[in-house]
């Protein structure tokens, strides 16, 4: 166990060291010159040369990458180029406010869509699957953005039963009062598309030879489907989740975007808007290690779910 | 043997079989569903190209309409108290005596008549409604589809094809060129897709081509992992061993011998990923980072349609709404169809 984890981690050295080659040079020779965007329109010539030099613009290419290393490997991206709000603090305020949405639909998101493809799958090819399928491809083809306006237009402007936006300081204000629209409208949305893969994860187990042992020694359809159908399809499952974990940080930036949530998403939205690199940068290369992360703790988790997988 | 020799002589005396495509075509001929969702989206691509020739739709920025008119079906709006003085009844006052430019009306009278104004009479009704400008909602809703529809097309088609040739030449030649490509490949996925596509938006322009750069560039990697395993398993089979024992070139085996036989992968992938580009390219334009402001799409209709909402004009929302269920929806199934035509064996695991 021990090996596996120091050889992934070992493994995931070049990778980052991808990301962090790929988002310099994106931004060094394709984005417009840092010097320019700091200037603003009205910068004087000395102006602009004075922001190069403090930014080291004028260096070569490779010094140039060897401060960005370093700024990466010390947590020290400097400061925003449009609030100067030091970036690490931008990346530590915004989080929790983006948790307490993302969490929240996750959870709800996975648990709910487990059972409701279950039953789905047990009533394979009767009118009630066609129907359900018929409904989950028509709501999967309809833009989020339609549900969220018709969610806030209908659920807190008409009826008045959620706050149309807003936000606190206080954690537990936020996850009672002016979380719950948010996270209703995402798990909503994302509920179809999640029933019809888990679907299709249970149909590919029912077909087995031991779902048919199961019934045929004599068990009761509740404990196949609960006791040996749900554990063997808890693989493709905690895949998907794996697949799904990463969006917990920036997945619901247009949740943000609507609700006005101070969240991570939005802030990145913000930074594409106002041309603001470093906020760009560093969260590019902060939550490309983190997916990396998550990923091998899922892996780690195929262990505890099924003996049979082997890690090397 | 000598058939072998002389296939031309042969294949003279018997009818040719028709190969996977005519197969493929016979199968997706049976699926009724399949059908009649390919009609729709060949309806749409006819809307596309003839709203991308200036044949239809060509006049939606022109304000046709009243401010917000209603559809048709709801009849016009009724007149607004709008607080207004009421204009005095009956002939003005002659102030001719006294008034200095009395002289001159003649001649400006005389110079006017030389330019011709239309009187444009604007609609108080629309067939699906006008926009906050009066602009007609279905020409509106004609020309985003052309855009967004066309986005979706061109992303998927480019995403496809740089996916197809990485996919080739690391499945193909494995070794060190496989492990580069495997490399960029862990790159791209590593950093979240929604990032990848804010980091390409903050450094491209604004504009339909830097969409469909942003979203082929960031939505190949799942195309490259299935062409990059087909080509594994093909590069091996017997029929690629023999191409080489003949002397085929390494060229001629990957896309004369492999890729039409992988291309049904390619070609599913293609379909799939138009829906979700569509959905991705309506999201951007929502958000300002996608088609540049003289343009309409599917996105930047709906930007419009939310403000619209809290006043009471829905019509805009659901015109785009239904355009884009029937069109998504329809092309979801088609892909389906398509899918289990091509690949027989996957039916009905979805």
């Amino acid at each position: 166990m021990a090996a596996y984890l120091i050889r992934r981690l070992w493994q995931m050295i070049p990778t980052l060291l991808g990301v962090v080659l790929l988002v310099f040079f994106l931004f060094k020779y394709f984005g417009s010159d840092p010097a320019l965007i700091l200037g603003g329109l009205n910068a004087s010539p000395e102006t602009i040369e004075s922001i190069r030099e403090q930014l080291g613009l004028n260096k070569p290419v490779w010094e140039q990458l060897w401060i960005f290393v370093k700024q990466i490997v010390t947590f020290d991206w400097g400061k925003s180029w449009a609030t100067n709000e030091s970036v690490a603090n931008l990346f530590a305020t915004r989080l929790p406010a983006t948790l307490t949405v993302t969490l929240p639909i996750l959870i709800l998101e996975v648990s709910l869509a487990i059972p409701f493809a279950l039953a789905v799958a047990t009533v394979r090819g009767s009118l009630t699957d066609r129907t359900v399928m018929v409904c989950t491809t028509v709501a999967v083809s309809i833009s989020l953005l339609v549900y969220v306006i018709l969610a806030q237009y209908i659920f807190a402007f008409r009826l008045g039963w959620f706050p149309v936006q807003g936000w606190t300081g206080n954690h537990w204000t936020n996850l009672t009062t002016y979380a719950p629209l948010p996270v209703l409208v995402a798990v909503a949305v994302s509920l179809a598309p999640q029933i019809r893969l888990y679907r299709s994860f249970f149909l590919d187990e029912i077909g087995h030879d031991y779902v048919r042992t199961a019934r045929a020694k004599g068990m009761t359809e509740g404990t196949v489907l609960l006791k040996h159908v749900l554990r063997n399809a808890m693989i493709p499952i905690l895949t998907n989740v794996s697949v799904l974990l990463p969006g917990v940080l920036v997945g619901s930036f247009l949740i943000e975007v609507f609700f006005s949530i101070p969240g991570l998403g939005r802030e990145l939205l913000l930074a594409v808007n106002r041309g603001d690199y470093p906020v760009l940068q560093a969260f590019a290369i902060y939550l490309a290690a983190l997916t990396m992360s998550f990923n091998l703790f899922v892996d780690v988790l195929y262990k505890l779910v099924d003996p049979r997988v082997v890690l090397k | 043997m000598n058939a072998v020799l002389t296939p031309s002589g042969v294949s003279a005396h018997k009818p040719a079989s028709g190969g996977v495509w005519a197969a493929a075509w016979r199968r997706l001929k049976t699926d009724r569903v399949g059908m009649a969702c390919m009609v729709v989206v060949g309806l749409f691509l006819v809307l596309v190209l003839l709203a991308a020739t200036r044949l239809v739709a060509s006049g939606w920025q022109k304000e046709v309409g009243v401010p917000n008119a209603p559809p048709t079906l709801l009849g016009p709006q009724p007149p607004e108290d709008t607080g207004t003085i009421v204009a005095p009844k009956g002939p003005n006052v002659d102030l001719s005596d006294i008034d200095p430019l009395a002289p001159r009306y003649a001649e400006w009278a005389q110079r006017a008549k030389a330019f011709k104004t239309d009187e444009i009479v604007k609609a108080d009704t629309l067939p699906l409604g006008g926009d906050r400008l009066g602009r007609d909602v279905l020409a509106k809703v004609v020309k985003g589809a052309e855009v967004s529809i066309f986005v979706g097309l061109a992303a998927a088609v480019v995403a496809t094809l740089i996916g197809t040739m990485l996919g080739a030449f690391s499945g193909f030649f494995g070794g060190k060129v496989g492990d580069l490509l495997e490399w960029v490949y862990n790159v791209f996925t590593a950093i979240p897709s929604i990032l990848l596509v804010f980091a390409f938006a903050a450094i491209f322009p604004r504009g339909v081509g830097a969409v469909v750069a942003i979203l082929a560039l960031t939505g190949w990697t799942g195309i490259y992992r299935l062409i990059r395993a087909e080509f594994m398993k093909h590069r091996v089979r017997e029929y690629v061993r023999s191409a080489e024992a003949i002397g085929a070139s390494q060229w001629s085996r990957m896309f004369k011998h492999i890729l039409p036989n992988v291309s049904h992968v390619a070609l599913v992938q293609l379909s799939l990923h138009v829906v979700s580009f569509i959905k991705s390219e309506v999201i951007l334009s929502y958000l300002g980072l996608g088609v540049s402001v003289d343009q309409v799409s599917w996105g930047t209709m709906l930007a419009e349609a939310q403000n619209e909402m809290i006043l009471g004009y829905w019509w805009q929302l659901a015109a785009v709404t239904a355009f884009m269920v029937v069109f998504v929806t329809a092309f979801a199934l088609f892909t389906d169809a398509l899918r289990d035509a091509l690949d027989p064996k996957l039916r009905g695991l979805e």
